[in-house]
């Protein structure tokens, strides 16, 4: 089972049909999926799924941002996760990485740095985001654009971030999330 | 929070309303007016009637006209927005984008530049479900316009039902058409919805077509008692 987490400003958005709703419809076609708000996913909400993807977010919001108090969880994560925009800032920060301002919204290049399950070489994907990490030593780069870093993984676990919408445009990176790690 | 919904009249703006007003408070609809036919971001056949959907509905309406060239377009949208945000103090956007990267990334920039937050709660979403789901919510939309093969002047006027979905995700699967028009296929007119504390009723009206490309103009209309 896939569990999708909510990373909307709060529970029941206008943003979930945006954010959530197409991951969904990706990750139900090759598992068993349930979406949960940030908000509420405990420890044994990790334990009971599969894999876990983290949602992005409208521009504007950055709540999780302030709250990763709330995602204590994620340290001690065992399964695969894919953090998607803010869901990829959330886990970035969780591991004392820090934000760093990069605006880009539209279709970005992106350049892959190192070898790794989700994607290679070089392609175009559909960004929304103000922020992008710098990582802690635990991460590696996996990917960048021009002005800032575009995907990471941990370099003990299966967690993964890419800063760029896989639900909008290359849908196979979710795929191959879902099927590959 | 307070919301500007981009209102074109059709059915993707007015479903992005309807869903809008279910979480947040819509305190006014946004229109452009386009004088060019070949804009990708706000032309529609029947973009007039916005007004008489607004009184239905009883949410003001900012209304503006734009030569719609395309980045000049964009220059009105946003003093457009600027307005609404100055009158009715909105703190965000809503649109009825589906699939349009072009179109998306545009408004998300202009809301960025105004400070905004930007929903589009349509997103992403199954062609066909949301033509069902436009159904079974009870809104009456009719085809205004047909710009693709093999549509034809025979589609201009009629009303979206099951029976019609079902023709259109044919010709999807047969000519490639998006079945909710996304591609500029098909445009739609919203005559009643949800929200409309009044219905839209036709007194006068000209379908023309050429070929694939026609358009069903009102060219008179009155609000009735549902």
């Amino acid at each position: 089972m896939i569990l999708v987490v909510d990373m909307n400003f709060k529970k029941d958005s206008l943003g979930f049909s945006e954010f959530v709703s197409p991951i969904i419809s990706l990750a139900e076609e090759l598992d068993e999926c349930v979406a949960k708000h940030y908000s509420e996913v405990r420890q044994e909400d990790a334990r009971n799924c599969g894999k876990i993807i983290l949602s992005g977010t409208a521009l504007k919001d950055n709540a999780t941002l302030k709250q990763t108090e709330k995602f204590e969880w994620i340290k001690d994560c065992d399964k695969p996760i894919l953090g998607i925009c803010a869901g990829m800032q959330t886990i970035g920060l969780v591991f004392g990485g820090r934000l760093e301002k990069c605006l880009e919204i539209g279709m970005t290049q992106i350049t892959t740095l190192m070898a790794n399950s989700l994607f290679s070489s070089s392609f175009k994907a559909y960004s929304l985001h103000n922020y992008s990490i710098q990582p802690s030593p635990d991460f590696a780069v996996l990917a960048e654009s021009i002005k800032c870093v575009q995907a990471v993984k941990h370099k003990q676990k299966d967690s993964y971030g890419v800063l760029f919408h896989p639900e909008v445009r290359n849908k196979e990176i979710i795929q191959h999330f879902i099927h590959a790690i | 929070m307070k919301l500007g919904v981009l209102f074109s009249g059709g059915k993707d703006s007015t479903l992005a309303l309807h869903k809008a007003a279910e979480k947040e408070e819509v305190a006014c609809l946004i229109t452009l007016v386009s004088q060019n036919k070949e804009s990708y971001m706000f032309h529609t056949p029947n973009i007039d009637i916005t007004t008489l959907q607004a009184e239905a509905i009883g949410l003001p309406l900012i209304r503006k006209v734009t030569e719609g060239k395309p980045e000049a377009e964009l220059k009105d949208l946003k003093e457009a927005i600027a307005q609404a945000v100055k009158d009715f103090h909105i703190e965000g956007v809503v649109s009825g984008a589906i699939e349009s990267v072009y179109q998306s990334q545009r408004i998300q920039r202009l809301c960025n530049q105004l400070d905004l937050w930007c929903f589009n709660p349509l997103w992403k979403r199954n062609q066909k479900a949301l033509l069902t789901e436009i159904v079974a919510k009870g809104f009456k939309v009719i085809i205004s316009g047909v710009f693709a093969y093999p549509l034809d002047k025979g589609w201009l006027g009629k009303e979206i039902n099951m029976e019609l979905i079902e023709k259109l995700v044919l010709l999807g699967e047969e000519f490639g058409l998006s079945p909710s028009g996304e591609g500029g296929e098909i445009e739609t007119t919203v005559l009643d919805a949800p929200l409309f504390k009044k219905k839209i009723e036709i007194l006068d009206y000209q379908a023309e077509a050429k070929g694939n490309s026609g358009v069903f103009r009102i060219k008179r209309a009155r609000l009735v008692a549902k």
